[in-house]
């Protein structure tokens, strides 16, 4: 969808970009990522020609960039500024229409999109649409900014630290939504960052720069346990491992299928179960499957009655849906080595142990080495 | 809040000093006298009138676009040449102007009007062009990465977001310009400058006065005209009025 073909900027005497070779794929997200002055924003600038290259070539599905109009080239990318750059002198709505607009799109088209829009990213319309940018707070400022690229449902997007100006907590809630849209309109995105986390949260590709240079192009997972040089595996930190839990879902890493029993089983059942699959403990479920609790090998060995009589409560459980680093995290949180993994309405699904998920990342270093 | 305050005390206050001003003038028989005037000074607000709005919408029509011209990356150079000779236009006292003009278009109005202009341009080029710089940069950015045309930028973003400040400089000369029309009657172009200097050389503080209080007056209501410009004209999003 994008491809840049030894693209190359020197401003005086610094080369800011140096032969870069690169093609996003589309409907992927391409995160460059680097150090501050690597050339992350150069080489964006370059996509909608703000910038103009000094050697090399811009491809946007297949067309040279060069050979086109400045203008309409960039009515038809969806551009986002790190400060948010939404006119102050325009109303949210009028700020949103401002490509539609420029493409001269009806009045009527226009406005019913910038409702659409608002609410797709939670503002109310009624609300939203009449006030001025400074009427809003910076983390609805910065949804606006973001709607705002897409008014005129352009196929590419180019952002530049789009959620920098932001504060932690809220910057997880935008990204989240972001990448919520993302899902839904599979646009092909190229995203300035110099957080990692951030990359690795929404990337499908990750761009690491130094000093104008491309260093590594991969996808997340491979960046963390295969950084190519010490730079990268520097920049992406010492913990990139623990990173790449953020990586998998825990219905990935889990054991479906576990062994169960149910509250009128026997404990002589329940023990010969563990026995068989070499389990210390076995969860119980209700009538139709939801994890009700536990038993232990040691508390059941050589007493009789029945499960639902002598079950304790499950030390934690963790849904599907998680990440591993939230599975871990509550395996440290309970001290226990092993977690019940369930799903949104509580069904037990199977279980993640501390030894599945250590091999697991084992598993992906040893592939390539 | 506070504002509005402001303004209802400080027009309580200037009712009072008109009020004040008016018994003053009463008790020393001045007022009588000057109604003598009354015909006389109708027929010279209508020139004093006259001589700022051409000299005023002359330097607007100049100012702005020159203001414009200064920031544009273009015409740097130009620019910074303009903006000199601008200053020293205006370092220059007003009455050498008005001679200096004389000596090139003679008596009357025409002198007038070109020496009141050049007087009235400098606030307004200086506020047009700061406000314009004024802009944050990032917003003309984001506008050029949206696809806008260098026209567009100016009409939509640039503009709009300045306006507050050009109007202020268009406020400012204004009032100065009406405040120096009188300067005119020295050399032919007629106005209230004629009962004042005429007053001063009489000795007649009726006559003078009959001068400068329209002159002042006109000067009030020119910057409460602009003031209501400012506070319509500029959109909501960038007015610090509303
Ligand atoms: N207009 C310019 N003129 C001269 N040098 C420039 C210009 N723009 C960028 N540079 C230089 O090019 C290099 C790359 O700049 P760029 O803005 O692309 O960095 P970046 O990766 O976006 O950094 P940051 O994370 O700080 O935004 C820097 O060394 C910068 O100083
Ligand atoms: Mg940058």
């Amino acid at each position: 969808m994008i491809r840049l073909e030894r693209l190359s900027k020197v401003f005086g005497t610094v080369t800011a970009v140096d032969g870069v070779d690169m093609e996003v794929p589309e409907g992927e997200v391409c995160v460059l990522l680097g150090p501050s002055g690597c050339g992350k924003t150069t080489t964006m600038k370059m996509i909608n020609r703000l910038i103009a290259p000094s050697a090399g070539k811009i491809f946007i599905g297949g067309r040279d960039t060069a050979g086109q109009d400045d203008v309409a080239l960039r009515r038809s990318i969806g551009y986002v500024i790190q400060q948010i750059g939404l006119f102050p002198n325009k109303t949210i709505e009028d700020n949103i229409c401002v490509v539609p607009d420029l493409l001269g799109w009806p009045r009527r088209k226009s406005r019913e999109r910038a409702a659409e829009l608002l609410s797709l990213v939670n503002l109310d319309p009624a609300l939203f649409l009449r006030r001025y940018p400074k009427e809003l707070s910076g983390g609805q400022q910065q949804r606006v900014g973001v709607v705002r690229a897409l008014a005129a449902d352009p196929p590419v997007l180019l952002m530049d630290e789009p959620f920098g100006a932001i504060d932690p907590i809220n910057r997880e809630v935008i990204q989240d939504e972001f990448m919520k849209l993302q899902a839904a309109l599979r646009k092909t995105v190229i995203f300035v960052s110099h957080d990692i986390d951030e990359a690795v949260k929404m990337a499908s590709r990750i761009a690491i720069f130094r000093d104008g240079r491309l260093v590594q192009y991969d996808r997340p997972d491979d960046i963390l346990a295969h950084p190519k040089d010490a730079f990268v595996a520097d920049f992406v930190g010492q913990d990139r491992t623990l990173k790449r839990l953020r990586l998998v879902r825990v219905e990935e890493a889990m054991m479906a299928d576990p062994p169960r029993v149910q509250a009128e089983d026997t404990l002589d059942t329940a023990v010969a179960l563990m026995r068989e699959h070499g389990h210390g403990s076995v969860v119980m479920v209700g009538p139709r499957g939801r994890a009700r609790g536990q038993v232990r090998l040691e508390a059941a060995d050589g007493r009789r009655g029945l499960v639902g009589e002598n079950h304790e409560p499950l030390p934690g459980t963790v849904l599907v849906g998680d990440d591993l680093r939230t599975a871990v995290a509550r395996m440290f949180e309970h001290d226990v080595t092993w977690l019940a993994c369930v799903d949104a309405d509580g069904f037990y699904k199977g279980y993640v142990t501390q030894r599945g998920i250590t091999h697991l990342l084992g598993a992906t270093y040893g592939k390539r080495s | 809040m506070l504002i509005a305050t402001l303004r209802t005390s400080s027009r309580l206050a200037l009712l009072a000093a008109v009020f004040a001003l008016g018994a003053v003038l009463q008790a020393r028989g001045i007022l009588p006298a000057m109604a003598t005037y009354r015909q006389d000074v109708v027929y010279l607000i209508r020139g004093h009138l006259w001589l700022a709005a051409v000299s005023g919408l002359l330097a607007i029509l100049i100012g702005v676009p020159i203001g414009i011209l200064l920031t544009r990356s273009r015409f740097r150079l130009a620019g910074l040449v303009l903006a000199q000779v601008v200053n020293l236009g205006t370092t220059i006292p007003t009455l050498a102007i008005l001679a200096l003009a004389m000596t090139v278009l003679g008596l009357g109005a025409p002198s007038a009007i070109f020496g009141l202009t050049a007087l009235t341009l400098l606030p307004i080029v200086l506020n047009t062009a700061a406000g314009l710089r004024a802009v944050p940069r990032h917003l003309v950015e984001a506008a050029r990465g949206m696809g806008m045309t260098p026209g567009q930028i100016l009409w939509q973003v640039e503009l709009p977001n300045a306006l507050y400040v050009i109007l202020a400089g268009i406020r400012t000369a204004l009032a100065i310009d009406v405040g120096t029309v009188p300067l005119a009657f020295l050399i032919g172009g007629g106005g209230l400058g004629e009962l004042i200097f005429t007053g001063i050389d009489l000795m007649e503080p009726a006559m003078l006065l009959a001068g400068a209080i329209p002159t002042a007056l006109l000067a009030i209501a020119v910057d409460w005209l602009v003031g209501q410009a400012q506070f319509w004209l500029v959109p909501r999003g960038v007015n610090p009025l509303r």
